[in-house]
């Protein structure tokens, strides 16, 4: 190019960009932050809380509080090693069970469902999610328990053998499978059901009708519709209900303390009767424990409601990056 | 304005021609598409019949027929709210999807009525591609996948995939744009790119017909011609049915021309057909001079 040189105008100042909040504005701010501020201290004055109240046993057990499998305070030897395992194998069973139903049930609900079916069908799965956890815990002791023993037992004799964590210890007696992690997990499927499957339902019946009738015109059926556009677009809805449905089962409490016959080892055999989870641990303990029990109890209930934080934050992470979550509307 | 020479056919059509008329068909004898074009030889004719259509009791077509020709571009004009993407939706089954929507007379595809119980609606579909108003690609598809999507959802066997998304990126004018770039979003693409990524889309699958509901309201001059350059090369062998609120494009792309028009307590008919040269040179009814010459609606 050429050496002449054009001389560029200087830039002008840029300028402030100030906007004055009209009063009712600036009082609407004001009140949502507040707002906003109130849920997020009590979530920290809670973490605070049980932090302050667990500090004796936490500082007495050490890291061995998250190694130890036993739960005697009274002589120094407890930790959550078994009862913390005991809870993951439980939540995932009921997360195991209750996903393929939950999706297919909110599939229907969305996607097939004549109109009138469909808020009938609303209206139950509602009503499932606001029925107390201590019926589902009856009705899992008294009604589901006896009829899943048949089913564990077929499980453990015929895939059993090929598949070790599935055997009991004796599959010729019901007591073998009684109270096992396979019956409370169940149990808490039927909690995480509704849940999951009315947040499913209704990332699902967001899915653009555009993309919808691009599919169709495609000449696609419905089922292929509906695996080309309504899962990919729900998969934000997907994680979501599972992650509120595990947040439910790692928390639920009465309907496992009824159930479970609480022990202190790793539940390595979910078919095989007895587990324990921390919820149910601090049902059990909390009437009866002396003050330092009662910290061992908090700390154990710190580290539930520090677990459950991380999963509802990775699972808010999945859910941002999704497109449904992002809510990208193109 | 010249009207074009009308001669009886005697190439492809004919067999067509027979064919439908042994289902009643009245069809004219004229030949609308252009000189320069000729109808391959498996070109498919498409036939409404006396074609009424209600929402619920709400009655929006009044006795629609309309001769689609192979190797000829219709266009549907009229105002808004006349009917016209209704009928155009009802010829590939997408107006059943509507809840409460419903219809009466024949939609004939080579003589086959797309209705008659026997005809899967899956089938229809795939056979009578469609374009929609607003570009709605498989957002978070790669484009590669877009293209490639009609197929493998309705689990169609294909030799060699690459070759078909190319050549369907090739048809629709888009190849050369995103050559370089198969594997990113679809979401990405500029609105005149998606619509053409979404009639790449649709010729993947490769219809016999082609629907295209106001395809270039959404875009750009710029993307306007190449869509229109599209039509033009691919109507020789892909039977295409426009509506366009666009009187210079249905001028510019069309060889027949239907007016629509719902009003005076009648629902949407058409009010005149036929060469498109006609429609805009001599019309016959003065609603459709005014309509063309932008007088109303």
């Amino acid at each position: 190019m050429s050496a002449l040189t054009v001389a560029v105008p200087a830039e002008p100042p840029r300028r402030d960009i100030t906007a004055v909040l009209p009063r009712a504005d600036r009082r609407l701010a004001l009140g949502l932050r507040g707002a906003a501020l109130t849920s997020v201290s009590v979530l920290g004055l809670i973490g605070l809380f049980l932090l302050i109240k667990a500090w004796p046993a936490l500082h007495r057990a050490g890291w061995g509080f998250l190694t130890e499998r036993r739960w005697l305070p009274d002589v120094g030897r407890f930790g959550i090693a078994s009862v913390l395992e005991g809870t993951i194998v439980i939540a995932s069973i009921a997360l195991v069970v209750a996903l393929p139903v939950a999706v297919a049930v909110a599939l229907f609900i969305s996607e097939a469902a004549p109109p009138r079916l469909r808020s009938a069908l609303i209206s139950v799965v509602d009503l499932m999610a606001a029925v107390p956890s201590i019926v589902y815990g009856l009705w899992g002791f008294f009604f589901l328990q006896p009829r899943l023993i048949t089913v564990s037992r077929w499980i453990a004799v015929h895939v059993g053998g090929a598949v070790p964590f599935l055997s009991v210890h004796d599959p010729s007696t019901a007591s073998s499978f009684t109270s096992s992690a396979f019956i409370v997990g169940v149990t808490l499927s039927l909690m995480v059901l509704p849940i999951a499957t009315s947040v499913m339902r209704q990332v699902f019946a967001q899915t653009p009708q555009a993309e919808r009738e691009a599919a169709y015109a495609l000449g696609c059926t419905r089922w292929a519709m509906i695996r080309g556009v309504v899962l990919p677009f729900g998969r934000s809805g997907i994680v979501g209900g599972a992650m509120l449905g595990l947040g439910r089962a790692l928390g639920e409490s009465i309907s496992v303390f009824i159930i479970v016959s609480p022990v202190f080892t790793y539940t390595t055999h979910p078919l095989q009767s007895g587990s324990n989870t921390i919820a149910a641990l601090i049902v059990e303990r909390a009437s009866e424990s002396s003050t330092f029990g009662v910290a061992a109890l908090l700390a154990a209930g710190l580290v539930l409601f520090a677990f459950t934080l991380v999963v509802n934050t990775v699972a808010g992470i999945i859910v941002a990056r999704s497109r449904s979550g992002a809510a990208t509307e193109i | 304005m010249s009207i074009p020479i009308t001669e009886p056919t005697t190439e492809p059509t004919t067999e067509h021609v027979t064919g439908s008329a042994a289902h009643g068909a009245p069809l004219p004898d004229v030949q609308l598409h252009p000189a320069h074009r000729t109808p391959s030889l498996d070109a498919t004719r498409l036939t409404a019949e006396s074609v009424h259509a209600w929402f619920g009791s709400t009655k929006v077509l009044d006795d629609v027929s309309l001769d689609m020709p192979p190797g000829v571009v219709t266009a549907l004009i009229g105002p808004s709210g006349c009917g016209k993407s209704t009928f155009l939706r009802l010829l590939n089954r997408m107006h059943e999807l509507v809840p409460g929507a419903s219809l009466a007379g024949r939609v004939l595809l080579d003589g086959v009525d797309v209705y008659d119980p026997g005809t899967a609606p899956t089938e229809t579909r795939a056979r009578i591609g469609m374009v929609f108003q607003k570009p709605n690609p498989f957002p978070a598809m790669s484009i590669y996948d877009n293209v490639a999507s009609g197929l493998r959802l309705t689990r169609r066997k294909t030799r060699d995939l690459d070759d078909v998304v190319e050549r369907s990126l090739r048809r629709a004018g888009l190849w050369s744009e995103v050559e370089a770039r198969l594997s990113s979003a679809a979401g990405a693409l500029s609105g005149g790119q998606q619509q053409r990524l979404c009639i790449a889309r649709a010729l993947a699958v490769e219809p016999s017909v082609l629907l295209m509901d106001e395809p270039c309201s959404a875009l750009d001059p710029t993307s306007t011609r190449r869509v229109e350059e599209t039509i033009e090369a691919i109507a020789h062998d892909v039977t295409i049915v426009i509506v366009t609120h666009n009187m210079q494009q249905a001028a510019r792309v069309s060889d027949q021309c239907a007016f629509f028009l719902a009003g005076d307590g009648r629902p949407g008919h058409i009010v005149e057909s036929g060469p498109t040269d006609q429609l805009f040179g001599a019309p016959r009814d003065p609603r459709t001079a005014d309509y063309v010459h932008g007088r109303f609606g």
